[in-house]
């Protein structure tokens, strides 16, 4: 169980990182991209780019916001 | 896509990580044993080997769209990760990653650690630390290295890159036999976090279905625009700190 523990703690470390926003937020922006291309036959190339932009700023802002 | 822009980000972040595990090694080797430290390494190097052997023939196997849809999305995840610490680092809140004071760090463990005889390794300390370093960061070369040269249907120019970073680094290590400390590696990371976002963001937006304006030559404008925003945010950071008083660094250092 320790080892299980470890290894999935070394492949959310590896992959996700020290926040999982941005990772939330990508998969978010992926899946609205999709949604809009397929559905609503809209090619959003633009989307990806912005939600990639904010969450970066965003995560940046929560890091370093010493004001919490 | 030409090979030379594959090879030349390849290159560059397999060489961030290398000098990272060269830093452990050395560390290692130096101070406890080198014998030990080569098997570790040596076992390391067998493990990945298997990795690879056992993930890129299965990652090819997947049809061009769906890799470029998790793999675009690993890679945007990945080099936000990569960009996040460098924009901190260059804005004072996270500690610079000192090639020169981790090996400190290192030696000073490795001095205090007892020497144990396992499995047949004369020190299983050395063992352990140097078969850690060069998996951890082999692994980040491995998926660098698959995922760019899958994309790219180019996988022998992605393996020229990652070679030459490890030979050069590995040479330049035994030249000086010291951690490389003059690497602009804060900087390099930069540069590597905006080549990851902006392929990742490329790929995975492709993967999502988009057609985008310029096909490939969309990069071209990506590129310079990623590394743009988050210079940007290095020079919001600083205004900010400039408002406020001394910032505190909030995060403190982690490998990586």
């Amino acid at each position: 169980m320790k080892y299980l523990k470890s290894f999935g703690a070394f492949w959310y470390d590896f992959i996700i990182g020290d926040d999982w926003h941005v990772a939330a937020l990508i998969v978010a922006g992926l899946a609205l991209t999709a949604l809009l291309t397929h559905a609503a036959h809209v090619n959003a190339w633009w989307l990806l780019p912005l939600v990639a932009f904010a969450a970066l700023g965003w995560s940046l802002h929560r890091a370093t916001d010493f004001r919490k | 896509m030409n090979a030379l822009p594959l090879i030349l980000t390849v290159f560059v972040a397999c060489a961030v990580e290398a000098v990272e595990a060269l830093t452990i090694v050395l560390a290692t080797g130096i101070t406890r044993e080198w014998k030990s430290t080569f098997q570790g390494m040596a076992v390391a190097l067998v493990v990945l080997a298997v990795i690879t052997a056992a993930v890129g023939p299965a990652i090819s196997y997947l049809p061009l769209t769906a890799l470029r849809l998790v793999v675009g999305a690993l890679l945007a995840i990945f080099g936000l990760q990569w960009l996040r610490k460098a924009v901190l680092r260059a804005t004072g809140y996270k500690a610079l990653h000192d090639e020169a004071s981790a090996y400190l760090r290192e030696v000073a463990a490795a001095k205090e650690a007892a020497v144990e005889r396992r499995r047949g390794v004369s020190d299983w300390y050395s063992f352990t630390l140097a078969f850690k370093g060069v998996l951890l960061e082999g692994l980040e070369v491995v998926f660098i290295v698959i995922t760019f040269g899958d994309n790219q249907k180019n996988i022998g120019a992605a393996v020229i890159g990652a070679a030459a970073a490890i030979i050069v680094v590995t040479l330049t290590g035994i030249a000086v036999r010291a951690p490389l400390t003059k690497v602009p590696e804060n900087w390099m990371k930069f540069a590597v976090g905006v080549m990851l976002t902006s392929f990742g963001t490329f790929w995975g937006a492709e993967g999502a279905g988009v057609a985008w304006p310029g096909n490939d030559a969309a990069l071209l404008v990506l590129v310079p625009v990623v590394a743009l925003v988050a210079a940007g945010y290095i020079f919001w950071l600083r205004s900010r700190q400039g408002g406020a008083a001394a910032a505190p660094a909030k995060e403190s250092e982690v490998v990586g």
